[in-house]
């Protein structure tokens, strides 16, 4: 493995949380230094970098220079560059962190579609848990290991249940006779009274008749990966990112095969 | 968990052909795609340089200053200590190494830079030695140093040192060569350092000294014994003294004043061949230049 570290970088394709452009160079000039160091066939070059160029929408301000665009074209340029060796894996970390929800959609529309043109893997990190919806498996990591290895659907699956959220006027007495008469364990997350049951719907109405506790609002959802998330580290993601930044999903996303 | 799924197999590696680099070739001394690493490192630092016309007229305009302002003005106390030699003139050689002085560590000290704002990280994940990336951009900073330098070397005429094609091919050599060993340097420097103020300010500890020791401002005989031992160890003296003595080759001097002015380096009594000069320096340069990349081997 390390004698072949030069042959196993040029597979790979590295998008660092930080930016990693110079600033002083063009978009262009930043391709073409990726190019030189990884040893990109020359006439390969040129319409290579333009087609990954057009994909991000960045080939018209391909002679600016890097340091006057915005966060989200920095990272569309580094997107690009990543792939401009045709590498099998494109790792990405935290590709969206820091942007705002227009810019995230676009960057996942670009790297959906770089995926499905390039045919390349893509293995990401995120804190955003719907980035990871699409993908075929998804690693959940807390302090440093492994959790949980599956699907989306498998890993939702595994919860298995439905998460009822209730607002009441006393939240201990809620928690304790949850406990008591209906032997469900619930928590208090997001300032709401937090539990898990097969089938939520029907449970609610018995709620309302047996709990005796008034209660302010009700909401029933099916599990998302946030559930999983919260299933297997024990937090919300928000707790996990202010405490813990070891804390955080690996979604892997295959090649398509056409 | 449901454990791991039983993914898709990857498809057929043969469509997939282009994309899988050729082997290891029977290795050669430096195989080609490191030269290609080394060469847009080099063109990087080139491209930066000019495009940043500020930093090109302001470090200009430090050696006019001590060549013209400090020189002239200077003169009228010592007139009678030149033998009648312009100040300018004898200032002229260690005022060309002070122009390159400062350029070549600015770009030295642009790896610093490249670390704070993540550029390195590009170039240190690349396919290419590490060694690769470091003699690229001392490469890179010796060339805008050196140019830096010539455009002061076209200044010969107006310190009355005639324009002599030899002259000038041997004073930029040295030039290059001292951009070189200082670019090296400041690399060397600036290997370990993730703060553009710290580097700064240790630079400038060691380039005022530097400087100020080489004997670009003063004449290297009978001084104090403290001054003498200073001057010798510090790299910067043997290559202020070959150039200076290139341009003492090409004027009309006598030669008591000759020898008072530019009287070589001596070691005990031994004068020090401007070869052995040239070659100490190179020695320093390619010292510094093994420090660094060692220094840039090491897991960031």
């Amino acid at each position: 493995m390390l004698r072949e570290r030069d042959r196993v970088r040029r597979l790979i394709g590295l998008v660092f949380q930080d930016t990693t452009l110079d600033g002083y160079l063009t978009a262009w000039q930043n391709l073409r230094f990726h190019a030189e160091l990884y040893g990109m066939p020359r006439a390969d070059f040129e319409a290579r970098a333009r087609r990954l160029l057009e994909m991000v929408d960045l080939w018209d301000r391909r002679g600016s220079r890097v340091r006057t665009f915005s966060g989200g074209m920095m990272r569309r340029l580094e997107i690009a560059r990543g792939l401009l060796h045709a590498p099998y894996v494109l790792f990405l970390d935290e590709p969206t962190i820091g942007l705002d929800p227009q810019t995230r959609a676009s960057i996942w529309a670009h790297i959906r579609q770089l995926r499905a043109e390039e045919d390349v893997t893509v293995f990401f990190t995120t804190h955003y848990m719907d980035e990871a919806e699409e993908c075929d498996r998804i690693a959940i990591i807390d302090h440093g290991r492994i959790v949980a290895l599956d699907t989306p659907a498998a890993l939702k699956a595994s919860v298995g249940r439905d998460r009822v959220q209730i607002r009441t006027e006393d939240d201990a007495r809620a928690i304790a006779t949850l406990r008591e008469r209906f032997g469900v364990e619930a928590g208090v997350h997001d300032g709401a009274v937090t539990f898990s049951v097969p089938e939520g719907e029907r449970f609610v109405p018995r709620l309302f008749a047996e709990l005796g506790v008034p209660i302010r609002s009700v909401s029933v959802a099916r599990p998302t990966l946030d559930d999983v998330f919260l299933a297997y580290t024990g937090r919300t993601i928000r707790d996990a990112e202010a405490e813990n930044p070891m804390r955080r999903m690996v979604a892997m996303w295959r090649r398509s095969h056409r | 968990m449901n454990g791991l799924r039983a993914g898709r197999e990857p498809g057929p590696v043969a469509t997939l052909e282009r994309r899988v680099p050729e082997p290891a070739r029977p290795a050669r001394a430096v195989p080609a795609h490191e030269l290609r690493g080394l060469k847009v490192v080099w063109r990087r630092e080139l491209i930066r340089f000019f495009e940043d016309r500020p930093r090109i007229l302001s470090s200009l305009l430090q050696p006019l200053m001590f060549l013209f302002v400090l020189g002239t003005g200077l003169s009228r106390l010592v007139s009678r200590g030149t033998g009648g030699l312009s100040l300018r003139t004898f200032l002229f050689p260690g005022v060309l190494a002070m122009s390159t002085m400062f350029t070549a560590i600015f770009s030295a000290g642009s790896i610093v830079w490249d670390r704070e704002f993540g550029f390195l990280r590009e170039m240190l994940v690349a396919p290419v030695r590490r060694g690769t990336v470091v003699v690229g951009k001392c490469l890179g900073g010796a060339t805008v140093a050196t140019f830096q330098g010539l455009v002061v070397l076209c200044l010969t005429g107006l310190v009355d040192v005639p324009y002599r094609p030899t002259l000038l091919l041997t004073l930029a050599g040295e030039l290059l060569l001292l951009s070189f060993t200082l670019t090296a340097f400041g690399v060397m420097l600036a290997a370990r350092m993730r703060n553009i103020q710290t580097f700064f300010a240790l630079t400038q500890m060691f380039l005022m000294p530097m400087f100020f020791l080489s004997g670009a401002l003063y004449p290297l005989s009978d001084l104090p014994t403290w001054l003498t031992v200073l001057t010798r160890v510090d790299p910067l003296t043997y290559v202020v003294d070959p150039m200076r003595r290139a341009v003492f080759g090409a004027l009309e001097v006598p030669a008591g004043v000759r020898e008072v002015l530019s009287g070589g380096v001596t070691w005990g009594g031994w004068t020090v061949p401007v070869g052995v000069e040239l070659l100490l320096v190179a020695g320093f340069g390619l010292l510094f230049l093994l420090v660094a990349t060692a220094e840039f081997a090491r897991p960031e």
